[in-house]
C-alpha cells in the first residue's frame, strides 16, 4: 500500500449521535481518507458526517492494566441507586 | 442576503422537524451566543455545587456516608467537565470560561450560595436541590443542540443516584431522635425557597424564555418545571414527615396541581447580584483552587515535555 498511513473512521449515523467507530482504511492523506470512507462505509446512507483520525494519533489502554484500571469501580456499589434503602410508596425518585 | 436566509432556513426546518443541530452545521450567532452562555453556566454551577458539599465531607457521621458524599462530588466534577467540553464545541475557550468564572462576570446556580449548615444539609441538598436539578436536566436531554443533549444523557443518568442518597440521609436523620428530626426540618426551612427560585423567574419576567423554547433549547417554561417539583416534592416530604415551610401550600383539586405561596423575587435578585449569605466566600474559594492548583498544571507541562524530550533523545 505504498506505506500509505492508517486512518480510523468514524460516522455518524444521524444528527443527535455520536460518531461511532466503523473500521479503517489506508490513504495518502486525510482528504482521501475522508473520500474513502465516504465510498466504502457509507454507500448505504449509513452516515451523515465522517471523522478519520491517523492511527498512530491514537493512544490506547494496555489491555493489561485492565484490572487495575476497571475492577475498582466493581466494589463502589453506592454509586449506583439502587444501593439507597427508600420506603416503596415514594414516587418520582 | 439569499444565502443567509437560505442557511437560517435551512437551520429553523431542522430545529421544526426535531432534528438536532451539530457542532459544524449553520447556526444563527444568537443561538450560539444564548447556548455558550446556558451551557457555561451549567459548568460553573456543577463546579460551584461542589463547595457546599465539600464542606462536609469531613464531617460525615459513617464511612458509608461519607464514600457516598465524594462520590457524588466526583460525579459533579465530571459534569463540569462534559458541560465545559460541549460549551467548547462552540468556539469559546475553556480559559475563557474559567476567567469569566473568576471574575465574577459568568453566572452559576444561586442556590450554591446558600450556607450548608448542618449535616441535614446534605440530605435536603441531594433531595431538594438535585431533585430541581433533574427537572431541569432531563428535558434537557432532548435539547436541539447534539453536542449539550448528550453530555446531559450522561449527567442523568449519572445523577439518579444523589437525589436518593440525599432523600435516605433525611429519611435517617427523621426516623431518629427529636433532635435529629427537628434538624432534618430546619433544614427544608432554609432550602425549600431558594430550591424553588432554581427554576429562575417567573416566565413573564424571563426575558430568554421565549426564543429559547422556539430554538427548543428549552422544552418547558420554568413556571412549569417549578409546578411540577412542587407537585412532585409535596408527597414525598409528607413521608418523611416533615413540614413544607409555605402556609399557603395546598392541593387544588380543580387543576389537580399544588397552589403555593408567592416566591421572595428580591432575594432572588439580591443572590444574583452577588448578595447572598456566601457569594464572596464560594467565589474566594474557587479563585483560591484555581491559584493553588497552578502549580499541578505546570508541572504536568513539564513532565510532558521530558517524556518528549527523553523519546527524541532515544529515537
Amino acid at each position: 500500500m505504498n506505506n500509505w498511513p492508517l486512518f480510523e473512521v468514524f460516522i455518524r449515523s444521524k444528527n443527535g449521535l455520536n460518531h461511532k467507530h466503523v473500521g479503517s482504511l489506508h490513504a495518502s492523506d486525510a482528504h482521501m481518507a475522508i473520500q474513502n470512507a465516504r465510498d466504502v462505509y457509507t454507500r448505504r446512507s449509513e452516515g451523515v458526517s465522517i471523522w478519520v483520525v491517523e492511527a498512530k494519533h491514537i493512544t490506547a489502554s494496555n489491555p493489561d492494566d485492565s484490572e487495575a484500571l476497571f475492577d475498582p469501580a466493581e466494589d463502589k456499589i453506592y454509586r449506583h441507586p439502587t444501593f439507597y434503602d427508600l420506603p416503596i410508596e415514594l414516587k418520582h425518585m | 442576503m439569499d444565502n443567509i436566509n437560505s442557511l437560517e432556513h435551512r437551520f429553523q426546518s431542522a430545529i421544526d422537524n426535531d432534528e438536532k443541530i451539530e457542532a459544524r452545521d449553520w447556526m444563527p450567532d444568537a443561538y450560539r451566543k444564548t447556548l455558550v452562555r446556558q451551557i457555561s453556566q451549567h459548568a460553573h454551577s456543577e463546579i460551584v455545587g461542589m463547595l457546599p458539599e465539600g464542606n462536609w465531607i469531613t464531617r460525615a457521621p459513617s464511612l458509608k456516608r461519607k464514600l457516598a458524599l465524594l462520590a457524588k462530588v466526583q460525579d459533579e466534577a465530571g459534569h463540569g467537565l462534559y458541560l465545559y467540553s460541549a460549551a467548547e464545541t462552540l468556539g469559546v475557550s475553556r480559559d475563557e470560561m474559567l476567567d469569566q468564572l473568576h471574575t465574577g462576570k459568568a453566572k452559576y446556580s444561586s442556590i450554591f450560595n446558600y450556607p450548608t449548615l448542618t449535616w441535614a444539609d446534605m440530605g435536603a441538598i441531594g433531595w431538594l436541590v438535585d431533585g430541581a436539578a433533574i427537572m431541569n436536566q432531563v428535558p434537557l436531554c432532548r435539547c436541539s443542540y447534539g453536542p449539550y443533549a448528550r453530555a446531559m444523557v450522561r449527567v442523568c443518568k449519572e445523577e439518579s443516584f444523589h437525589q436518593r442518597q440525599g432523600y435516605e440521609i433525611l429519611l435517617t436523620l427523621c426516623n431518629g431522635t427529636p433532635e435529629q428530626k427537628a434538624m432534618a426540618q430546619d433544614s427544608l426551612n432554609r432550602w425549600w425557597w431558594p430550591s424553588l427560585m432554581m427554576f429562575g423567574p417567573s416566565d413573564a419576567d424571563s426575558p430568554h424564555s421565549a426564543q429559547s423554547m422556539a430554538w427548543k433549547i428549552k422544552r418547558f417554561s420554568n413556571d412549569e418545571l417549578r409546578q411540577r417539583f412542587v407537585d412532585m416534592t409535596v408527597p414525598q416530604a409528607e413521608i418523611l414527615g416533615i413540614t413544607i415551610p409555605d402556609p399557603l401550600l395546598k392541593y387544588n383539586e380543580e387543576t389537580g396541581h399544588y397552589d403555593f405561596g408567592p416566591i421572595d423575587w428580591d432575594e432572588f435578585w439580591e443572590v444574583v447580584n452577588g448578595n447572598g449569605p456566601c457569594n464572596k466566600e464560594r467565589l474566594a474559594a474557587r479563585v483560591k483552587a484555581h491559584e493553588d492548583g497552578a502549580w499541578v498544571r505546570d508541572a504536568a507541562v513539564a513532565h510532558a515535555k521530558k517524556q518528549q524530550q527523553a523519546k527524541l533523545s532515544v529515537a
